[in-house]
């Protein structure tokens, strides 16, 4: 039982780090500010969705899991909005989103 | 397992130095603050890794959000100035001529000695530290909590932050002899600049976060008595709820006049002044609190403390820019 | 060996600030400069303090350095608002140069 936890933990590990990757490499190769933001929320929603559950999986009690859940509400709401008011200024800069 | 985490502290530490190599010598102001708050953060990293989680909790909320917050209000104001003052203030030239080059490679070479040097006397100390951590376990049952930290910063060590308390007071007045004395509103045009029409995004955002920085804030305080926490990361965080309100335009200096500013700020100074002053005269030394009820003790020193330490900090987020009024 | 390799980090991060401090002219650019020294000064003290022990952290360089932080941070903002002072003033957040003309 506790091996099958374990590897749930460690798939779920993964895979959040392989969207934080992408999410880094979306950040560094996208060529302006709203594709990058795209790649970045990903990562931040997701990845750390994933490494939270992974984590959380480990917890000693609920209360901990809990708090571990409060903090993934509290990035998803700060990261949301501080990239809609990012893109917002960036927009009303006349910053022009990216056309291929 | 060793190797991992001897490749993830090699990796950290390469990155903070990294961090720190770009942030000193990017070409614009405004991403070097950029990268500075990342150095922060992996400054909070490095903490955790030394097993000193109350020292990161303290870096992540003062030394990256908080001073970030003041690079770039400073950053903002200095471009601000741009448009009535000829010269260039905001902008740094990048130095291209010779001279710069050569002063730049000059000093490198005469800071060599110095890395060496100290280099040299951190290798030749001897493997074993004697440190008090001995002293600390022996004693901790009489400083009324039991977070070593909070049991050095309020009891065993408690003139160090006396005198830190001040320290803050000191900074807020000289900023305040230099400008204006109440919740400046100009803090709110840098805000609004940007930020006009996003307004309803923003105050939801506010709405929602600023009761939970006041709760965490409480948090903080009350678990600093038996685990990582204490009153400079209530403080800190409570100060961070005041930044936003701050940015987000609310009408903060409505709710906090000069006059209740003040009495916040010098609250945590007079009331840990008198209970030195109350210790040396009824124990005989200063802040030595008896055993029986130390830990009530700090924790009304830590509230009033954490309540100054948080308007102060807010205080030298907004004052000292009255230059133009 | 391990928390030696963070003092020497930290080694590096205090002379990085200095070359820094010494060889840029904008102040904000200094004022980043002695930050980034006294996360220096801080790493070299906590690390050091580790030595060779696998007991419990010494607790008396933790309260040290948070009360550095806290300082440091009061440090910086009063140097950020002497800096806007001194660029309202003569219109560049750089010292005045007083080379002999």
């Amino acid at each position: 039982m506790i091996a099958v936890i374990d590897l749930f933990s460690v798939l779920l590990l993964i895979a959040g780090a392989v969207f934080f990757l992408a999410g880094t490499l979306g950040l560094l190769r996208f060529p302006d500010v709203y594709t990058r933001l795209h790649a970045l929320t990903k990562a931040d929603n997701v990845g750390l969705g994933l490494i939270i559950a992974g984590l959380a999986l480990q917890a000693e009690s609920w209360a901990v899991a809990g708090k571990l859940v409060l903090i993934w509400l509290l990035v998803l709401l700060a990261g949301a909005s501080v990239s809609y008011l990012v893109a917002n200024g960036a927009l009303k800069r006349g910053i022009r989103p990216w056309k291929s | 397992m060793t190797l991992l985490a001897w490749g993830f502290d090699g990796l950290l530490l390469l990155g903070l130095l990294g961090l720190a190599w770009k942030a000193l010598n990017s070409t614009d102001l405004f991403s070097a603050i950029a990268l500075f708050i990342a150095f922060g953060l992996l400054m909070a990293l490095v903490w955790v890794r030394l097993e000193a989680p109350d020292i990161a909790l303290a870096e992540a909320a003062i030394g990256a959000g908080l001073s970030g917050a003041l690079l770039l209000a400073a950053l903002a104001r200095l471009r601000g100035m741009e448009g009535n003052v000829t010269s260039n203030t905001g902008v740094e030239e990048a130095p291209n001529n010779i001279d710069a080059r050569l002063v730049q490679w000059l000093s490198a070479i005469l800071l060599l000695p110095v890395l060496f040097g100290l280099v040299y006397g951190v290798l030749s100390l001897p493997g074993n530290a004697v440190g008090l951590s001995a002293e600390i376990n022996a004693n901790l049952a009489a400083s009324g909590v039991s977070n070593p930290v909070t049991a050095v910063l309020l009891n065993f060590r408690a003139y160090d932050t006396l005198l830190e308390v001040f320290v803050l007071l000191l900074a807020l007045i000289a900023i305040w002899s230099m400008g204006s004395i109440q919740f400046n509103r100009s803090i709110e045009t840098i805000g609004k600049t940007s930020l006009e029409t996003t307004s309803s995004v923003l105050d939801t955002l506010v709405y929602l976060l600023v009761p939970v920085l006041m709760m965490v804030a409480a948090y903080l305080l009350w678990v600093g008595a038996h685990a990582p926490g204490g009153a400079f990361q209530a403080g800190s965080v409570l100060a961070a709820a005041c930044v936003l309100l701050l940015l987000a335009g609310w009408p903060l200096h409505r709710l906090l006049t000069a006059m209740r500013l003040r009495l916040l700020a010098v609250a945590g100074p007079v009331v840990f002044v008198s209970m030195a002053a109350y210790s040396l005269i009824a124990e005989g030394a200063l802040l030595q609190f008896p055993p029986e009820h130390a830990g009530t003790l700090i924790l009304l020193l830590e509230t009033v403390a954490a309540l100054s330490i948080a308007v102060t900090l807010a205080a030298l987020f907004s004052g000292g820019q009255g230059q133009h009024e | 060996m391990s928390s030696f390799s963070f003092a020497l980090a930290g080694i590096g991060l205090f002379v990085l600030g200095l070359h820094a401090l010494i060889v840029h002219a904008h102040l904000l650019r200094k004022i980043l400069a002695i930050n980034i020294m006294g996360s220096g000064v801080s790493l070299v003290l906590v690390a050091l303090a580790r030595r060779g022990g696998d007991a419990l952290p010494d607790a008396v360089p933790h309260a040290m350095v948070i009360t550095g932080i806290v300082v440091a941070v009061s440090a910086t903002a009063l140097a950020l608002v002497l800096m806007l002072k001194l660029a309202a003033e003569t219109g560049s957040a750089t010292l005045p140069d007083d080379s002999p003309e």
